[in-house]
């Protein structure tokens, strides 16, 4: 353990400095370099700046590794990815599709039809290239089904209710539009409910369009199979508890079985709308 | 209105642009030992591109708020004395470490400009500078609370960013509120629109208002 400098003191009173640089505090600043000079800390003014350099570049660098590397960043980078590599094995896809159809009988289109050319044994130079490049498809498909199986295995450690209410897939999409779980637990339960509808969202506020109902929480069962009328209300409950959900999994990280049988009787309630 | 020192006009692809001495960070042009400072990457290089009176000189003391990958406030160590940069996210800040590590002036901190309390233990009192680039909500607000860095002839130099208050409101409107709330702490000296390199932002030039 580390003492703590009091709140008048500059970072190089203590005996750890990159803690005091991260996690110290002052009630104002001071003139720092003249202090540490008096205290001894340095010899002169130009070595209090290099210390200072030194110390400022080694605890922000630790700091920035010590963010990045938790994991709830991992599963955003993961979640992005998975999103980007069958985006563009997709787009890839359709090129394949184009290209092996104007060389080959019976081609399918989609990532599917991609693979079935890959297999294919190329007798030209343009069948080589366009074979070649309908394994790169598959092969981004394959990269993006392992993203998937990555953060299906990380999203429950990192947010234990979260994945739980929504599934892997959508947890991670939501704390990768928050930024962090951190900051997805900071958010209104109205905010959580419109993530992703960012487009809509402008329109509305611009006074163009209503308010949208969803945004990625559209994929979620309880909303995408609860009928139109009643799907605004869905919406709500849901982004209600996954706000809940997101808070109780940063601040404290026990599953809460009541949170999920709450969210399973309101939906049954508001579908029971539709039998009266 | 002249540049500070260590800041010049030189040519580069027949234009006259801005250049500083010091290492390259960013693929930029160079032309010997002096680098592009590029107006339409920095609102800072916007600023002295439009002679607004920065009142910066070399071995200027600068707080940099909203460092970002440190673009900016590379140039700015170039010239300047003590170079403090503030910045909130972790990953620009990955490459502002980076930058920071070939210039003994320049000193990176992970750090939220709108608590000053978590950095006014590092960052001295008295500077000539404070540089704000902060796209955030309530803008005049960080302006204000690290007022207390500067010295009483000190100068804030914003660009104050109209989506980051309110994205549907008049550009206008919000610079003017913006204003307002930045007068309680501040005298403005000058303000001019960056459109020409930056769209829907206000730069500001300000001066600490002294009780007397």
């Amino acid at each position: 353990m580390t003492s703590r400098p009091s709140t008048d003191a500059g970072w190089f009173v203590g005996d750890d400095v990159r803690d005091a640089i991260e996690n110290g505090s002052a009630d104002g600043p001071a003139d720092w370099p003249a202090r540490a000079v008096d205290a001894g800390f340095a010899d002169d003014e130009g070595d209090y700046y290099d210390r200072l350099h030194e110390a400022t570049v080694d605890a922000t660098r630790a700091a920035v590794q010590a963010r990045e590397r938790a994991d709830d960043q991992q599963l955003v980078h993961a979640v992005r990815s998975m999103d980007d590599a069958e985006r563009t094995a997709n787009e890839l896809a359709e090129r394949v599709a184009e290209w092996a159809g104007a060389l080959f009988e019976d081609v399918d289109t989609g990532v599917d039809g991609a693979r079935e050319v890959a297999a294919r044994d190329p007798e030209t130079d343009a069948e080589r290239r366009a074979v070649s490049l309908a394994q790169r498809v598959a092969d981004l498909a394959d990269e993006a089904e392992d993203c998937r199986a990555f953060v299906e295995r990380t999203a429950p450690a990192v947010a234990p209710n979260l994945s739980r209410m929504a599934g892997p897939v959508l947890a991670a999409r939501l704390i990768a539009l928050a930024g962090g779980l951190g900051d997805l637990a900071k958010k209104p339960s109205g905010t959580v409910q419109v993530l992703g509808a960012e487009d809509a969202l402008f329109a509305h506020l611009s006074g163009r369009a209503p308010s949208p109902k969803h945004g990625v929480i559209y994929t979620h069962d309880y909303v995408r199979h609860t009928r139109s009328e009643d799907r605004g209300s869905a919406a709500r409950a849901l982004a209600g508890k996954l706000s809940i959900a997101a808070r109780i999994d940063h601040y404290a990280g026990d599953i809460r079985p009541d949170l999920h049988e709450e969210l399973d009787d309101r939906i049954a309630t508001i579908r029971a709308r539709a039998d009266s | 209105m002249s540049l500070p020192d260590g800041v010049e006009r030189r040519t580069f692809d027949g234009r006259e642009r801005l250049a500083t001495r010091g290492q390259p960070v960013y693929g930029e042009p160079t032309d010997g030992p002096w680098r592009l400072w590029d107006a339409g990457r920095s609102k800072l290089g916007a600023m002295l591109e439009l002679d607004m009176g920065v009142g910066l000189d070399g071995d200027d003391g600068v707080l940099y708020l909203g460092a970002a990958s440190g673009t900016t406030v590379s140039h700015v160590a170039d010239f300047a004395g003590p170079t403090y940069a503030v910045e909130f996210a972790p990953r620009p800040t990955r490459d502002l470490v980076e930058v920071a590590e070939d210039r003994p002036n320049l000193f990176p901190l992970l750090k939220d400009a709108r608590k000053p309390e978590t950095y006014a233990h590092v960052v001295e009192s008295g500077l000539d500078a404070v540089v704000q680039d902060v796209a955030t909500r309530g803008q005049a607000r960080v302006a204000a609370r690290n007022r207390q860095f500067l010295h009483d002839d000190g100068r804030l130099l914003a660009a104050i960013k109209a989506r980051s208050e309110d994205v549907t409101a008049d550009p206008d409107d919000v610079f003017e509120d913006v204003l307002a709330t930045l007068r309680d702490a501040y005298e403005v000296l000058e303000t001019a629109r960056l459109d020409r390199y930056h769209d829907d932002h206000l730069a500001v030039v300000a001066q600490p208002k002294t009780t007397d």
